[in-house]
């Protein structure tokens, strides 16, 4: 059970896609290296998070 | 100004003059994105202009306006301030009501004369003082009105200043060779492209 508001969630959103897109303007300078960067860095990020956010679920979820 | 050739890097098969590139840096701090404009860079300057901006504005308006200030008064040391600082001169504002309330206050008893009246109708000035712990007093406020807006406001706007300082160093000094993730894997398409992308000073 989510301690907080689901929608708390998506003030994850602008973040990730601002983070992203300048992680990978500082990579690259050709525009399609950039979005693609841009797009593995956003898929990392988030799949970390996820990772985190479950394993707090779960120690939620035992203790 | 000229450009002599140490400026100028091979990026991605893309020639880049850096021009000078301490003024560079300079813009690129007072203005996200400036930096690039001055080296014709437009396509990135639009991009960190954009991306630095919104998070900044956004994380501004969803702390009602409080969530960006300078102060160092007890109770009330505000470090995020020096990571906000990294967008310039959208942070500079700040440290002028910094001074005036520093003015406004007795050093001897840390409390904020009634007569006290801050810049542009309190943008960026720091909470009334005293500043204590556990006790209702305007900082105390502003989170009461604003909840998670005021902690979420605080985070975006100290991330647009640390985005910036990549930002910077791009200006200065061309975008990073290696990855930080130190990742190897390349997808067939961008093979061509990131053969070039070796930065070699001309």
């Amino acid at each position: 059970m989510l301690p907080i508001a689901p929608s708390y969630l998506l003030y994850y959103l602008p973040l990730i896609i601002a983070i992203a897109l300048v992680f990978g303007g500082t990579r690259h300078e050709n525009t399609k290296l950039i979005l693609q960067y841009a797009w593995q860095t956003g898929r990392w990020i988030t799949g970390f998070m996820a990772i985190i956010f479950i394993v707090i679920c779960i120690l939620d979820w035992l203790l | 100004m000229t450009s002599d050739s140490k400026n100028t890097i091979l990026v991605d098969g893309e020639r880049i003059d850096l021009r000078n590139r301490p003024l560079a840096a300079l813009l690129a701090w007072l203005i996200p994105g400036a930096g690039h404009f001055y080296q014709g860079r437009h396509t990135k300057g639009v991009l960190f202009m954009v991306c630095i901006l919104s998070a900044w504005v956004l994380g501004f308006a969803l702390g009602g306006g409080h969530v960006v200030y300078a102060s160092w008064a007890p109770g009330d040391k505000r470090w995020h301030y020096f990571l906000q600082a990294g967008v310039g001169g959208a942070a500079l504002p700040a440290l002028l009501q910094a001074n005036l309330i520093k003015k406004a206050t007795d050093p001897e008893t840390g409390v904020t004369s009634g007569d006290y009246q801050p810049y542009w109708g309190g943008f960026m000035a720091p909470p009334l003082r005293p500043v204590r712990e556990s006790q209702a007093d305007e900082v105390s406020a502003w989170y009461a009105r604003h909840g998670a807006g005021y902690e979420m406001g605080t985070w975006y706007t100290v991330i647009a200043g640390l985005l910036n300082i990549l930002v910077i160093y791009d200006a200065y000094g061309g975008p990073l060779s290696i990855p930080i993730s130190g990742r190897k894997k390349e997808s067939e398409d961008d093979e061509p492209a990131s053969k070039e992308t070796e930065k070699s000073a001309t």
